[in-house]
């Protein structure tokens, strides 16, 4: 498949776009990376995405297809050759879209709301929530995994890819802040998980080092708008 | 499937719960219907949604499956009659963009409208109307969102038909213009009549009590 027929508008710091990123590396499917512009949405983004107007987008065919956890899926379905990204078994693939759910509803924002907590007090009630989060993360890690290296077991999974995208931004916020969600003591099975994520060949070139997304964290920090 | 032993934790009023009961319904799968009461939560609920002690929990042979979403993705997988999704992957990442989109954007717009006032309820009621727009063109020629039968898509947006016209009433803001939105109109029509869809309605009394109790929870 030739790589124009695969788009994908994105940038480089967003982990929702890194998940459809390591989702198409898993598969081996060749495709052109669109880079929008910080600040700026495309014609093409806005002509793809009229809904949200967000990356990521994948174009297949010049087809549209929005939403991170829906492109994961979407290349799952369309490039069967590849290893698989879901479970077969009906109730595994369940368990992972049900946390995959969970990073995205709950997780991601509470990560949000450490950075954006004003004073110290609500952000060590932010950091607190978070790390409850965590907990559970551990203990889901414990069940998908089955005594494997990833939530997939023996290999990266959908919900690795759902979680594992933010791995370099809970990074990047726990240096910024001077805390740690998750270590060796606390949630040995996670910190393993997130060492082996990272190093893994369809992660490694996709994911931003953590200086680079503080520094770019830093800018977003400045950019919002003051509150009284 | 007769060996299958399927239970669902639900309550009458939630659209999430519904659209489980009507996916169980349509692909005539035997179940057992339990009704929480969410302000006492039963020992039950909480062993099987410790996270996050919501419904609809589906339990299928002693094991739960949580989240509406999840648990369609989970029935089509299972029981392959009467298929919710669409078997193309274009297709199926189409109808759950959608899905989504009815929660995420659409129902949260509602209720913005309803419970927020001036600035913060216009901005709700103009980004409502552009939702519906966005609607109104999927719907556009179809019989339902999912084509000839009904799909996920259509168990998803199956809120719109009850509690659609009850938000309106409580913000005093028409929104479901059959001027504006034909199509969209004419599928709440044919959606609340459809087979199976029709015999799951709750009271519509009892419903709009509870919404104003939800309703002001949040104000």
């Amino acid at each position: 498949m030739a790589a124009s027929d695969v788009k994908l508008l994105g940038a480089w710091p967003s982990p929702f776009v890194m998940r459809a990123r390591i989702a198409l590396n898993l598969k081996s499917v060749e495709y052109e990376f669109l880079e929008e512009k910080f600040g700026s949405k495309s014609d093409l983004l806005l002509k793809s995405n009229p809904v949200y107007k967000k990356i990521p987008v994948l174009l297949h065919h010049n087809r549209p297809i929005c939403e991170s956890l829906i492109i994961v899926q979407y290349v799952e379905e369309t490039w069967t050759s590849g290893p698989s990204i879901l479970p077969s078994d009906p109730y595994d693939c369940a368990i992972e879209r049900f946390w995959a759910a969970y990073v995205d509803d709950k997780f991601f924002p509470s990560l949000v709301g450490i950075a954006k907590a004003e004073g110290e007090e609500k952000k060590a009630e932010a950091i607190e929530q978070t790390k409850e989060m965590v907990v559970l993360l551990e203990n889901a890690f414990k069940e998908c995994s089955k005594g494997g290296e990833f939530f997939g077991g023996e290999r990266i999974g959908f919900l690795d890819i759902a979680l594992g995208s933010l791995v370099g931004w809970v990074r990047a916020v726990e240096s910024m802040n001077g805390f740690q969600l998750s270590d060796k003591e606390t949630t040995p099975g996670l910190a393993r998980w997130a060492e082996r994520f990272c190093t893994h060949e369809a992660v490694k070139e996709v994911m931003p080092g953590t200086e680079k997304l503080i520094e770019f964290g830093k800018m977003l920090l400045s950019k919002l708008p003051p509150t009284n | 499937m007769a060996d299958e032993e399927v239970k669902l934790l639900s309550t009458w009023s939630s659209p999430f719960c519904l659209r489980v009961v009507w996916a169980l319904k349509l692909k005539g799968i035997e179940y057992e219907y339990i009704e929480e009461d969410l302000t006492n939560k039963s020992t039950l609920l909480l062993q099987y949604n410790p996270v996050h002690k919501k419904v609809p929990v589906l339990v299928h042979n002693g094991k739960p499956v949580c989240e509406s979403f999840v648990i369609l993705e989970y029935l089509d997988h299972i029981w392959k009659q009467n298929r919710i999704l669409p078997d193309h992957p274009h297709d199926k990442a189409m109808a759950r963009f959608w899905a989504n989109f009815g929660d995420d954007k659409l129902l949260h717009l509602f209720t913005m409208t309803a419970i927020k006032h001036d600035k913060e309820k216009e901005e709700a009621f103009e980004a409502v109307l552009e939702c519906l727009k966005a609607l109104e063109e999927e719907v556009k020629g179809k019989k339902f969102f999912g084509g000839e039968e009904i799909g996920l898509v259509d168990l998803s947006i199956g809120w719109l038909v009850n509690l659609g016209s009850l938000f309106e009433e409580t913000a005093d803001l028409k929104m479901l213009d059959e001027n504006r939105f034909p199509s969209l109109v004419k599928w709440i029509d044919r959606f609340s009549k459809a087979p199976i869809i029709k015999d799951e309605w709750p009271p519509r009394d009892k419903l709009a009590l509870r919404l104003h109790l939800a309703l002001e929870s949040l104000k």
